[in-house]
């Protein structure tokens, strides 16, 4: 099977007078115009799944992937219930739904699969499924938007969707449900009157709509939280649709864009755009956030110990939350058998597949041993960042004499001890920082029964910790 | 403060004036009242806690402070004779205004978005939809921006349902409906406030006109941060308690100001309060309740407190009945 990927990403407003009464008003009009091209578009392209994400459908736990098969309703919008009533009946790709969500959680996500008769599809999905697939061709995936969800979260949230894109080999659409400036006339209009809210939100669309042109969609993504305060109503929280697009894309920044359609609706930012993964030659970006690949939230809120107190901002996605280390990292594995493994209860879970030790002749080869406890997954000495990627203080020794201690527990389930170890390599995550704290615990224990040693500086850890030991022990008798 | 404000505030003059004609309807009939008003959170979690046959998920219960604050709240006006619910609910949210539930009858299946594995409920419920054109018309006047909602496909929003079912299992008696206007996200919190003291006073004196005796419900919780995980049973109790203690700080103070009738302080702190708190009255319910009810100043009954997934909400009566002489 040949590798999956995105070709193509279309940006489509939500609000239902495109689908309903787009003759009503010019702009309407061509916005629907824009629609119909992009369907045309998709028609004709290799598509074979369409992946939704809206910003009308707002989720608090995690997030929620529609996995209905055949979800069947009569839509009707909060606001605007007087243009009419929207029937759908779609056609949602559940498997693709439940491994999305398999992916989520591997990658240290909350998220579950929503599969209930007469669940509300929000408007947002309702239009965009109904215009830009409207004969139900193309299997199709919708996502909700967490409303406390950051950056990391839901970019992470595009890679665990891209995983699964990859691994089963799909030409998917990457779609995303949103208004730009989203703030509407608070009254009744004339459809006639029709226009964008205020020139300020204009000038930021029109903005946004030039980078578009560009193609350089991880720099809409980088000022997603300008945006939000610039043009955006409060409570939608953020400007989160271009951080998941642009994830979706790998965060590029040279694609080849082009803006199908930019009109008013009630007042809000309507624009259709096609974003196309052919490279258009300017991909400068300038990083002011990580890139992450793992999301440590803070998940322990349900603990009644945990007593600390809540700052809190103005704004819900930016409430201060007490980092976990309980909880904090990737997903965890009971670790595997096979001939000669050695696995212990002392030791912490493995991260993948795979055992603590293995024991071939007289030799033993352990796993990469960081200073996680086995019990609480809690890091001694603090982990090396929050759930955002940014860096905590931790205490390098008293990492360094976990990873001791746990060496010590997985040689003891095998009989040996720490005295025949031979060899170790260590890997620290910042060798100026940490080099002298780690060897100075290393003087007062391994380096007193003497194995050889090689220290390696690198990137990354799977877990927010700094230190992690290679080992290699011999069984003497 | 924003233009559209000054031009809804010079209407509300324009109408104090015209409202000198006497109108012939009003002085035909008894005058209405508000019996009670009420604090009615709506978190689906009470009703799927409570197993009703309308429900399509079963519970082992959970929540029994605040459904025995229900409990209480019912056998307390269980006896007070009302023609009319009307609930005013921060889940139909409306950007374009104020709108009003406008047919007869709805009925449908009401899933709600957030916590479908929680509540699938099979709801048939009946408007008094005179009285709510009514208040309507008179907001209109007022200034206010208002819609009837006459779709008859639209599906009520499970704040409602929750609210109408923990209020009046039986659903023996006509509701009406008033959106959530989210004039707090476009604007402020005090053009919220503005515009919801209109619309209660609005409420109050329709009321009065219809004749109808009614009790008015604010379907909102307090503090408002929830978790963001659910523990595996979702009603394990021993996984619930308030968000943070700053949370609890806030929930308290405006207990205090809700048992010691001291609404005008609510009205005051409000804007703090939905900043601190991420309250659920910046959908305009209390707000709307306290004007409605005129600010009363004499103690409120707080039949029950609980948290559900973190969020903080109280069971509240202002007994109106009891206070006759005070209030209008
Ligand atoms: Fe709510």
């Amino acid at each position: 099977m040949s590798d999956g990927e995105i070709i193509g990403s279309y940006i489509v407003p939500v609000h239902p007078h495109t689908y309903l009464v787009p003759e009503k008003n010019p702009g309407w009009t061509k916005l629907r115009e824009a629609f119909d091209e992009a369907a045309l578009r998709i028609k004709n392209s290799e598509a074979d799944l369409l992946i939704i994400y809206s910003t009308t459908w707002p989720s608090i736990i995690g997030h929620q992937i529609q996995a209905d098969p055949n979800p069947e309703w009569v839509m009707v919008d909060h606001d605007f219930h007087d243009l009419g009533s929207i029937p759908y009946s779609f056609n949602i790709d559940s498997e693709f739904a439940n491994a999305w969500n398999e992916a989520n959680h591997m990658r240290g996500l909350k998220s579950r699969t929503i599969n209930y008769y007469g669940f509300p599809i929000d408007v947002g999905s309702v239009v965009a499924l109904k215009l830009l697939n409207p004969d139900n061709a193309i299997p199709a995936v919708i996502v909700s938007s967490n409303v406390y969800a950051n950056r990391s979260e839901t970019s992470v949230m595009a890679k665990a969707c891209l995983d699964v894109v990859r691994n089963t080999g799909r030409k998917a659409i990457a779609i995303t449900a949103m208004s730009l400036s989203n703030r509407m006339f608070t009254e009744n209009i004339d459809p006639a009157d029709d226009k964008i809210h205020s020139l300020k939100d204009d000038e930021w669309n029109c903005k946004i709509l030039e980078l578009m042109e560009k193609g350089r969609l991880e720099d809409v993504g980088q000022l997603s939280r300008t945006i939000q305060k610039q043009i955006r109503v409060r409570k939608v929280v953020a400007f989160k649709p271009m951080w998941w697009l642009s994830a979706m894309n790998d965060n590029r920044n040279d694609l080849t864009g082009e803006v199908l359609a930019y009109e008013a609706i009630h007042g809000a930012g309507a624009a259709v755009i096609h974003l196309d993964p052919a490279s258009c030659g300017t991909g400068d970006k300038e990083y002011d956030e990580d890139d992450v690949e793992y999301f440590y939230g803070d998940r322990s809120v349900l603990d009644s110990n945990d007593s600390e107190t809540t700052t809190i901002d103005e704004e819900v996605e930016e409430i201060d939350e007490t980092i976990s280390t309980e909880e904090n990292g990737p997903a965890l594995w009971e670790p595997t058998t096979a001939d000669g493994s050695v696995n212990s209860d002392s030791a912490p879970k493995p991260v993948g597949a795979y055992p603590h030790a293995r024991r071939v002749g007289d030799l033993l080869y352990l796993s990469g041993v960081g200073p996680r406890q086995a019990l609480t997954n809690s890091i001694p000495g603090g982990p090396i960042h929050d759930e955002d990627g940014e860096p905590l203080d931790y205490d390098i020794k008293a990492q360094t004499q976990a990873v001791i201690d746990n060496i010590a527990s997985i040689l003891e389930e095998a009989g040996s001890s720490l005295d025949q170890i031979i060899d170790v390599t260590t890997f620290l995550v910042d060798m100026k920082r940490d080099f002298q704290g780690y060897n100075e615990v290393w003087a007062e224990t391994l380096g007193k029964i003497g194995p050889t040693r090689t220290t390696l500086a690198i990137r990354a850890l799977p877990t927010p910790i700094a230190v992690e030991m290679k080992v290699i022990a011999q069984f003497f008798d | 403060m924003s233009l559209s404000l000054g031009v809804f505030n010079s209407k509300i003059i324009a109408l104090a004036e015209s409202d000198k004609d006497p109108n012939p309807l009003r002085h035909d009939m008894a005058k209405g009242k508000i019996v009670a008003g009420c604090i009615a959170p709506h978190p689906p979690h009470l009703v799927y806690a409570e197993n009703p046959d309308q429900n399509e998920p079963t519970s082992e219960g959970g929540w029994e402070q605040l459904r025995w604050g229900y409990e209480r709240l019912r056998e307390s006006l269980s006896e007070i004779e009302h023609d009319v619910i009307v609930i005013l609910s921060p889940h139909w949210q409306t950007y374009v205004g104020t709108h009003f539930l406008g047919l007869e009858n709805f009925q449908s299946l009401s899933v709600d978005p957030v916590f479908p594995n929680l509540f699938r409920y099979h709801y048939d419920l009946n408007i008094d939809v005179e009285l709510a054109k009514q208040i309507h018309d008179n907001a209109e006047k007022a200034g206010l921006a208002v819609k009837m909602m006459e779709n008859p496909d639209f599906r009520v929003d499970y704040g409602t349902i929750t609210t109408g079912h923990l209020f009046n299992p039986k659903w023996d008696k006509p509701l009406v409906v008033i959106s959530s206007n989210r004039s707090t996200d476009y604007y402020s919190a005090e053009v919220m406030q503005e515009m919801m003291i209109e619309l209660g006073r609005i409420t109050r004196e329709t009321i009065e006109e219809s004749g109808k005796k009614a009790v008015i419900l604010a379907s909102n919780s307090l503090s408002h941060r929830h978790f963001t995980t659910e523990s595996e049973i979702p009603e394990d109790m021993s996984k619930e308690h308030i968000a943070s203690h700053a949370m609890h700080l806030w929930d308290m103070r405006i207990i205090d100001y809700i048992r010691s009738g001291q609404t005008q302080r609510i009205l005051d702190e409000m804007p703090e309060f939905i900043e601190q708190a991420i309250a659920e009255s910046d959908g305009g319910g209390l707000s709307w309740l306290i004007s409605a009810l005129d600010t009363p100043d004499y103690p409120a009954i707080l039949h029950g407190y609980g948290t559900i997934i973190g969020t903080g909400n109280a069971v509240v009566e202002w007994p109106c009945y009891k206070h006759e002489e005070g209030s209008q």
